[in-house]
């Protein structure tokens, strides 16, 4: 059963269930947080409208920096920009930051330790027909192996806001990974939101389902369907993947003794190598890892692609039954 | 407030001292790198000891002007100056690059206080001189920040980048200087990725474009002070500067760029600065 005190969207499995990017959570969630703090500051790289960043723009011109396509540059002039006390929200598309600018995020952001948000908009199949050149899924491998950075994917729009809000005030660098399509409104204001601490949506105890990003509301369908086969599944929302939230992930292997993760992402050095790291030396239990099998993406609609890919309900289903075999053995 | 020295003699003294830090430390250390490091002493001296507004008691006052170190490897000279300045003991020199120091191979700010920023991979300072500059510029703050760059880290694309966000904010408040000293690691500028000409390319980018020898003092303090006259735009100082300046076998020389002098050596460098610091003594007297 959905876990009442997640306090999710009543209405998540209706046909009509409200749609929305996350990336524009963001956008609503970076006013508030201008708002609040006059020292948040924006940058943007030539993709202010498509990383919803226009809307602080407008609000606050005089704290918005235009640099022009150059995301070496947006990181960089950032992280100067934190020294003087600034916290700036760096936003272009993840395949072009934290992609193209890398080694300056480790020296500049991460070792200097200064309080830059770097937030990657269009990650993943997400991005849809612009193909693989535009679909970074490599972009958490990429932030999580980094000292001193905070790497959050939020499973929808309102969680979005949250986490902006909430990284705002988080004095460390920090990526947020935002995706470009539609996608179903899985919590409310009130579900409970904090940096480190993943969130258990479904409760269950044959097999767990940790899942981050837009594949969260995939797994709470592939519940829902096994419910009527009497299969109990707990779904966790791992929108911070790193730090990951440990305790849960050994609780969740402990409690269910098999585990699926679910992302947008390579299957290397993503969610399920988080998971496996922490499971694999301290309770270790069979897992399947849904991602991107070491291949690059391709064009089509956002729908079509993760069904190519094999990021469904369906194939969590699938990985949920084979583990229940392994279980049975 | 720090010492503020204006006899031209005493400055040209400091920037010896800095010199013969830098070859007691590489020498010391094993491994590093002199040229550059040399050849910018005189211009560590005349920021730390006349041109920055700072205060090596309290590093970390809000009004100080900033200076960010871009090409990270010529550290040897930031740090003897900090030293003789008073940030922290010259006896800590010695402790460059070893473990546990606060003297990394590549200065990391958190590790030191005095220190603005981390570098080393080249090309990233002055984006982050530019961000603090557009910091500055948002507060209407009266501190400047001043960049130093190499000329060698200008193949680096991120540089124009800066270059160009700079120019397009007219941050009045930030000065470049590049150093000017021809070589790069694997060879002369001019071979390895023709540069010039600067003052052309940084013009057409909306800077104003100074020029100073620098490894003369008055120059260099002349320059500074028209650097403040200039209100609509960024500055960059275009510093010609022989590496490995004040050690006869080092000037000029690529090859010293990354290597570090041995015992002989060492002591050869350091007869030949003491020898040139008791003219600068005589000269003052």
């Amino acid at each position: 059963m959905i876990n009442p005190k997640a306090y999710l969207n009543l209405k998540i499995f209706d046909p009509d269930v409200e749609q929305v990017a996350t990336r524009n959570g963001y956008g609503e969630g970076l006013v508030l947080a201008g708002e609040e703090d006059e020292q948040v500051v924006a940058l943007s790289a030539d993709l202010a409208e498509s990383t919803r960043t226009h809307f602080f723009a407008e609000k606050f011109p005089q704290r918005f920096i235009e640099v022009g396509v150059a995301e070496q540059n947006l990181v960089t002039v950032a992280a100067g920009m934190a020294l003087a006390g600034k916290v700036p929200f760096v936003s272009s598309f993840a395949v072009f930051s934290p992609g193209r600018n890398w080694e300056q995020i480790r020296t500049t952001v991460c070792y200097n330790d200064v309080p830059v948000k770097i937030i990657g908009s269009h990650a993943g199949l997400s991005v849809g027909p612009d193909g693989a050149t535009h679909q970074a899924l490599e972009d958490i491998a990429l932030m999580r192996c980094l000292p001193n950075m905070t790497v959050i994917s939020p499973v929808d729009s309102i969680e979005a806001k949250k986490a902006t809000l909430a990284i705002a005030k988080f004095p460390k660098p920090c990526y947020l990974r935002l995706s470009r399509n539609k996608i179903p409104v899985v919590t409310t204001e009130d579900s409970p939101f904090k940096i480190g601490r993943a969130e258990v949506f479904h409760k269950g105890t044959d097999v767990a389902v940790i899942a981050t990003g837009q594949m969260v509301y995939k797994a709470l369908l592939a519940a829902k369907e096994l419910k009527s086969s009497k299969i109990s599944v707990r779904v966790i929302n791992c929108h911070t993947i790193k730090p990951l939230d440990q305790e849960l992930v050994i609780k969740a292997a402990k409690d269910c003794g098999a585990i699926v993760t679910a992302e947008d992402h390579q299957v290397t050095g993503g969610l399920g190598g988080a998971v496996a790291e922490v499971l694999s030396q301290n309770f270790p239990v069979p897992l399947r890892i849904i991602g991107i099998k070491d291949r690059f993406g391709e064009s089509g609609e956002s729908d079509e692609l993760f069904t190519k890919f094999g990021l469904t309900e369906k194939a969590i289903i699938s990985a949920i039954k084979h583990l229940l075999k392994m279980k049975k053995k | 407030m720090s010492m503020k020295i204006s006899d031209v003699l005493q400055l040209e003294e400091k920037a010896n001292l800095i010199r013969q830090d830098i070859i007691k430390m590489l020498y010391e250390a094993g491994s590093g790198h002199p040229a550059g490091a040399l050849g910018m002493a005189d211009i560590f001296a005349a920021l730390y000891f006349h041109i920055l507004n700072h205060d090596p008691k309290k590093p970390d006052w809000g009004k100080r002007d900033r200076l960010i170190l871009s090409n990270g490897h010529i550290c040897p000279a930031l740090y003897a100056a900090m030293a003789q300045a008073g940030y922290f003991p010259l006896s800590e020199l010695k402790t460059l690059r070893k473990l546990g120091s606060r003297l990394q191979g590549h200065p990391h700010r958190t590790a030191l206080p005095g220190l603005e920023n981390t570098s080393g991979p080249l090309g990233s300072g002055l984006s982050q001189a530019v961000g603090l500059a557009l910091s500055g510029q948002m507060d209407k703050a009266d501190w400047r920040v001043i960049c130093l760059t190499s000329d060698g880290e200008h193949d680096e694309g991120n540089t124009w980048e800066a270059v160009m966000l700079a120019g397009k904010n007219k941050l009045h408040k930030l000065t470049a200087v590049i150093d000017r000293n021809n070589i790069q690691i694997s060879g002369f500028t001019e071979d390895v990725m023709p540069l010039d000409n600067l003052r052309a390319k940084y013009e057409a980018f909306n800077w104003h474009v100074l020029e100073t020898n620098g490894h003369n003092m008055q120059e260099i303090l002349a320059v500074f002070d028209e650097v403040k006259t200039i209100l609509k735009k960024p500055t960059v100082i275009i510093a010609h500067t022989i590496a490995g300046k004040g050690v006869s076998f080092m000037e000029g020389k690529y090859e010293w760029h990354g290597k570090t002098p041995k015992k002989e050596e060492a002591k050869l460098a350091l007869k030949e600065l003491e020898v040139i610091r008791s003219k600068i003594r005589k000269g003052s007297k």
